[in-house]
């Protein structure tokens, strides 16, 4: 089976295509926030180099974050309008999943870390399970000591991966001398990972809902608006 | 059931209203759902970026199945799709933009960004239900609803229901009041337009301030129908200058001030008064405008669009004001006024017919403008 992984949450993007045989095609870029323009060509260009066509897809796997708000959007909506046009089955994964999954061969606790802005990180814990990664905590989102915290107070080694990892390791280091830090190369989750995750729950045949699919934002949405900012007062 | 012509798929995401759209040869409507999210915004009193976009999101794909569905047509039907790029909010863009893209990747057919002010241009151009166009395959919703705007029994031109160019446009809505010579598809010349709010955003924040709901448009339409029109004389903004520029800005600091004069001589205030009165000076200064662009155009044809065309004192001033100058006044019918992907389904037909069709590295433009500016 042939699936399409999308991964636009952070901000390095990337797709593949890849089936049991691994991944055939793929593409990656690390620009900031546009993936809006380097989504479908980056697809177009996996499939042309593939020698595949839409039509060779059998599934759709999509980063559902938490990250950027802008590029889980993106990813999402793309992911499904792909497989609401295709009548595909689409599956989507927390991109700190794909994190952990990258260095699921560690003895150690895994805590994936991405950086939320706004000095504060999404993160959650994870230990190794045979042929993959166990989740020991809700996805959350902290500021960096607050996660120190919880690392300096769980048993044992942590290696920590994500750019959330590298962006604040002063802090956990602060907190916890013996932390491993991440490279540059598990800094973001990609869709390798995604492929290979999610290839096995499409071939059993299981997939998530395409209406009720939607981005792991972790954070609210509404802001109080400022009445006096708008010119206006309101009634007395 | 296919219609005649091309089927264009289209979707409308540029604001707080997530809609989709299956249109015929460019001027049949076979299905425009539309759903609002104003009661998510309503507790904020207006639109909150972030909620819309999130909305998008959830709502587009049932709504783009229900479009399929209501048109009796599957995406294997479909020849084209086309998305709003802009103007609008960026996150709510990038959701409409991110999916119509993707369909005419996945499906292998083209895409079209389309510009929302055009688009409200265009929603003059579509078939409009009760008029000469032939009702709907099978009397569908979307295809029988008689015409609402009660044009000709208050004896006013009569049109087919369909607009053509050339014409001089009047766009008019929460964030938008353009006086536009329409000259051609794809020619267009702004003649006039607001200097500081749009005429919507007036009605908003007039309403607001008057403690009606949100949205406050259509609240104040209908306090302004039991309210005396003459009760105060606010000032007419730009009415006896030059051009066809308008301002807002003063008038609505002109009703706030009133209405605190008033309260502090501990006099009652009439909020249907005050709601006729701004709405009277807002119709004034807006037709006096349109009247003389079209004398300044040399055209004999109006197009009234965006969602403050379905005002009814603008409606009736303007036709008023047509039908003394002989003038043909086009307004579509309230689900065409505003936003909505019929119009974008419609535009792009346009465009596809002048050979023009979209990229998929596309990015929306949140200011996009009607007329690009010379380099
Ligand atoms: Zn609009």
């Amino acid at each position: 089976m042939l699936i399409l992984g999308i991964e636009t949450s952070t901000p390095q993007a990337s797709v593949a295509i890849g089936s049991e045989q691994g991944v055939v095609a793929s593409a990656l870029v690390a620009r900031g926030a546009s993936f809006n323009e380097f989504l479908l060509p980056a697809i177009g260009f996996c499939l042309k180099e593939a020698r595949l066509t839409y039509d060779n897809l059998g599934g759709v796997a999509v980063s559902l974050g938490p990250g950027l708000f802008s590029g889980m959007r993106v990813g999402v909506a793309t992911a499904k309008a792909l497989a609401q046009a295709l009548a595909l089955p689409v599956v989507g994964m927390a991109s700190l999943d794909l994190l952990a999954y990258d260095v699921r061969h560690s003895a150690k606790t895994i805590c994936a870390v991405l950086d939320a802005r706004r000095n504060e990180v999404f993160y959650a814990f994870y230990l190794a399970s045979p042929g993959g990664i166990q989740r020991m905590t809700e996805y959350a989102l902290a500021a960096p000591d607050h996660v120190g915290a919880a690392m300096a107070a769980r048993k044992g080694e942590t290696l920590m991966v994500g750019n959330g990892a590298l962006l604040h390791s002063q802090t956990f280091r602060s907190m916890d001398p013996g932390v491993e830090i991440g490279t540059m190369s598990t800094a973001f989750p990609n869709a390798h990972a995604l492929v290979e995750l999610v290839l096995p729950r499409l071939i059993l045949g299981k997939s998530d809902s395409l209406t009720e699919l939607r981005p792991l934002y972790l954070r609210r949405s509404a802001q109080p608006i400022r009445w006096d900012r708008m010119g206006v007062a309101k009634p007395a | 059931m296919q219609g005649n012509g091309e089927l264009i798929l289209a979707i409308e995401t540029s604001c707080d209203e997530t809609s989709a759209s299956v249109v015929a040869g460019g001027r049949t409507i076979l299905s425009n759902v539309i759903s609002s999210q104003s009661d998510l915004h309503a507790e904020f009193g207006g639109v909150v970026p972030e909620i819309a976009a999130r909305s998008h999101l959830e709502a587009l794909t049932p709504v783009i199945a229900t479009a399929l569905v209501d048109a009796d047509v599957t995406f294997w039907d479909i020849h084209a799709v086309a998305a709003t790029l802009g103007p609008g909010l960026m996150s709510s863009l990038l959701v409409g933009v991110a999916e119509g893209k993707a369909i005419a990747a996945a499906l292998g057919i083209p895409f079209l960004g389309v510009n929302h002010l055009e688009a409200h241009l265009y929603s003059n151009l579509l078939d409009q239900v009760g008029g000469s166009a032939p009702p709907g395959p099978d009397g569908r919703a979307e295809a029988g609803e008689p015409r609402t705007d009660g044009r000709a029994e208050a004896g006013r031109p009569r049109t087919d229901g369909r607009a053509k160019w050339p014409a001089v446009a009047l766009l008019i809505s929460g964030g938008h009041t353009l006086l536009i010579h329409v000259q051609g598809d794809g020619d267009y010349a702004i003649l006039g337009g607001t200097i500081d709010d749009a005429a919507g955003e007036a009605f908003d924040k007039v309403a607001r301030f008057l403690g009606l709901d949100y949205p406050g448009g259509p609240e104040i339409d209908r306090m302004a129908l039991r309210g005396d029109p003459g009760a105060v004389r606010f000032p007419r903004p730009m009415l006896t200058e030059p051009g066809f520029d308008v301002s807002y800005s003063g008038l609505k600091t002109a009703v706030v001030n009133h209405v605190r004069r008033e309260e502090a001589a501990g006099r009652a205030v009439s909020v249907a008064d005050i709601a006729a009165s701004f709405q009277q000076a807002v119709v004034e200064v807006q037709v006096a405008k349109a009247m003389a662009a079209v004398e300044h155009s040399g055209v004999d044809r109006v197009l009234l669009c965006g969602g403050v065309a379905a005002n009814s004192g603008l409606r009736s001033g303007l036709g008023d004001a047509c039908a003394a100058g002989g003038v043909e006044l086009y307004i579509p019918p309230p689900e065409l006024c505003t936003d909505n992907a019929a119009m974008v389904a419609c535009c792009a037909h346009a465009l596809l017919a002048r050979g023009t069709t979209t990229p998929l590295d596309a990015t929306p433009d949140p200011n996009l403008a009607l007329v690009p500016p010379r380099a």
